[in-house]
């Protein structure tokens, strides 16, 4: 029997449906019309106009600083925590699996409102500060999974035989345990560093004045109508992330996402 | 005796502090910063307010009674009847799309995936705003369907349901599609000429034999779109109106509106309440059918059993 057209078909809507926003948008870069009922012509003004503005930058500063420590922060507790939870069989790790693993089922929202409540009792400041402590919090599950995923394969005789041949814990890590963990973990920083840059609603919960990231900045450009130039900001912006996603491709081979 | 007791806390520590060492950094983090802040949104929700915005002394039952107010249970009711449908049309987009993506070979397999996911890497809110940019009053959309006569010129694709719905279906259908196409990849497709060849129509053979045997991908795909679907609220909050609004939506107002934050964490303890009660089904669901399903179908009755390759 001849097989189904359907599925094929469904794929082709479902794809045509993900990609109409985005191309939508990044001709509205271009186009000198605002709303895009019609086209009046190409034009870079909208990217000019992106440029000159202050604001913009000062968030784009914040996402990165955000980002960056963010990243540094959780890959290093998040590989191991992979690391003892692939080791470790103990009913301590039981529970740390369940603590790593519940933050990545519960809404953002739950997140960011628990978070804030938190640093309200404390009396804690809002700022990017605050900002940092809610993205490392959710960034470390995500960087744990990424890694434990590798080390699914990973031949723990490996370091058995390091030992036997003398090595100290410091060779074994760097010799031995780097060298063959490295792809995974650059995957899973590369997705706290994504996540960091992508997150909007905690990050709205958590920062304080003058703490926007792009993501907020956006929101609030939305919001008060000013919104020429955020179809070309989200072209930029989208052209980075693509090709991010497409270089971690290449890290993290057969495992596309998460 | 001491000494005795000395070598044993030595050798129990000796045995369990490398890992206690390499535990603490993640779990006293996740304690600190997700635990602690968690259970806090159920405490908070029986203090009273203060009038600077923050949270005041001693406790109160003022939230509770509040929440009993007509217009959350219908608030409530919106937030999940409207996950509940975006859950549903995501999977039925998603089951052939993952069917037909598990049939693809091997090597167009992986950038086939990609161009699934690539839209889910952009920015959360880019998409929703190239959503308005799509179904603004002046945008391509509109105008060219006025011009067709499908739609009236004053109708408006924003700012409702409808257009809540389509940015949900929008930003959760990938999730649905990855663990339907996990699971099958997994299936052995040979079986559904088994079947066949046994006398089934084609689509008797899709329900029978493939849809049971992605039983535990179709479990997961509803979770991973259902329980974020109920705490959405950048989506409704952009292209919803004040008749699409949900517990999410409340959530922000009680925060950044009225600074009300015992009652903002008395409603969120009730998202978090909806939220923990699918997950807890879904475990039992999973515990009674674990992964030997298909296996046990393979023995099971003259009706599956037919399905052997």
């Amino acid at each position: 029997m001849k097989p189904s057209r359907v599925p094929l078909y469904t794929t082709l809507a479902v794809l045509a449906f993900l990609y109409l926003p985005i191309v939508v948008m990044t001709v509205q870069s271009f186009n000198a019309a605002r709303y895009g009922g019609e086209w009046k012509g190409f034009t870079f003004s909208w990217y000019a106009k992106l440029f000159e503005d202050r604001s913009i930058w000062s968030a784009t500063r914040n996402t990165l600083v955000v980002a960056i420590s963010c990243t540094a922060v959780s890959t290093i507790i998040g590989s191991l925590a992979a690391w003892v939870l692939h080791r470790y069989r103990t009913r301590l790790q039981r529970l740390h699996y369940l603590v790593t693993y519940a933050p990545l089922v519960v809404p953002d929202i739950l997140m960011g409102i628990s978070l804030l409540l938190f640093y309200v009792n404390l009396k804690i400041l809002l700022g990017l500060g605050t900002v940092i402590l809610a993205h490392v919090t959710f960034c470390i599950s995500y960087v744990a999974f990424v890694v434990l995923g590798r080390l699914q394969d990973f031949d723990y005789s490996l370091v058995e035989a390091a030992q036997d041949l003398g090595a100290g814990w410091g060779r074994i890590v760097f010799r031995v345990l780097l060298p063959v963990l490295g792809p995974g973990i650059l995957a899973g920083a590369m997705l706290a560093f994504t996540l960091s840059v992508d997150d909007f609603v905690i990050t709205f919960f958590v920062a304080g004045p003058g703490s926007s990231t792009l993501p907020v900045h956006i929101y609030s450009m939305i919001k008060h109508g000013s919104t020429t130039v955020i179809n070309a900001l989200s072209v930029l912006f989208m052209t980075v992330t693509f090709a991010v996603v497409v270089i971690s491709q290449f890290f993290s081979r057969n495992r596309p996402v998460h | 005796m001491i000494t005795r007791l000395g070598r044993w806390v030595l050798s129990r520590l000796r045995r369990f502090l490398p890992e206690w060492l390499l535990t603490a950094p993640s779990l006293l983090w996740l304690l600190l910063f997700f635990v602690i802040p968690s259970l806090l949104v159920f405490t908070v929700a029986f203090r009273p307010p203060d009038p600077y915005g923050r949270i005041g002394e001693g406790w109160t039952l003022d939230t509770l009674a509040r929440l009993m107010q007509p217009s959350y249970p219908a608030i409530l009711w919106r937030t999940l009847r409207v996950s509940m449908v975006t859950t549903l049309v995501c999977l039925v987009m998603a089951v052939p799309a993952g069917y037909w993506l598990a049939r693809q070979p091997a090597s167009r397999r992986h950038w086939t995936l990609l161009l699934v996911i690539l839209p889910f890497w952009t920015n959360f809110l880019i998409r929703i705003f190239a959503w308005r940019t799509v179904l603004h009053p002046e945008g391509f959309l509109q105008t060219s369907l006025v011009k067709l006569g499908i739609l009236s010129s004053n109708a408006s694709l924003l700012y409702n349901e409808g257009a809540v719905l389509v940015v949900l279906i929008y930003t959760y259908l990938p999730f649905a599609i990855m663990p339907v196409y996990a699971a099958a990849e997994r299936f052995d497709f040979q079986l559904l000429d088994a079947a066949q060849d046994l006398g089934a129509t084609r689509f008797q053979a899709f329900v029978r034999v493939f849809l049971p045997s992605i039983q535990i991908g179709l479990l997961t795909a509803t979770l991973m779109v259902f329980i974020p679907a109920l705490g959405s609220y950048a989506i409704p909050d952009l292209v919803g109106g004040p008749s699409s609004e949900m517990v999410g939506n409340k959530i922000a107002q009680r925060v950044f509106t009225d600074r009300n934050l015992p009652h903002a964490s008395g409603l969120s303890a009730l998202l978090a309440l909806a939220v923990i009660l699918p997950m807890v089904i879904a475990m039992v669901v999973r515990s009674r059918h674990p992964d030997k399903v298909p296996v046990e179908r393979e023995k099971g009755g003259p009706r599956e059993g037919g399905a052997q390759g």
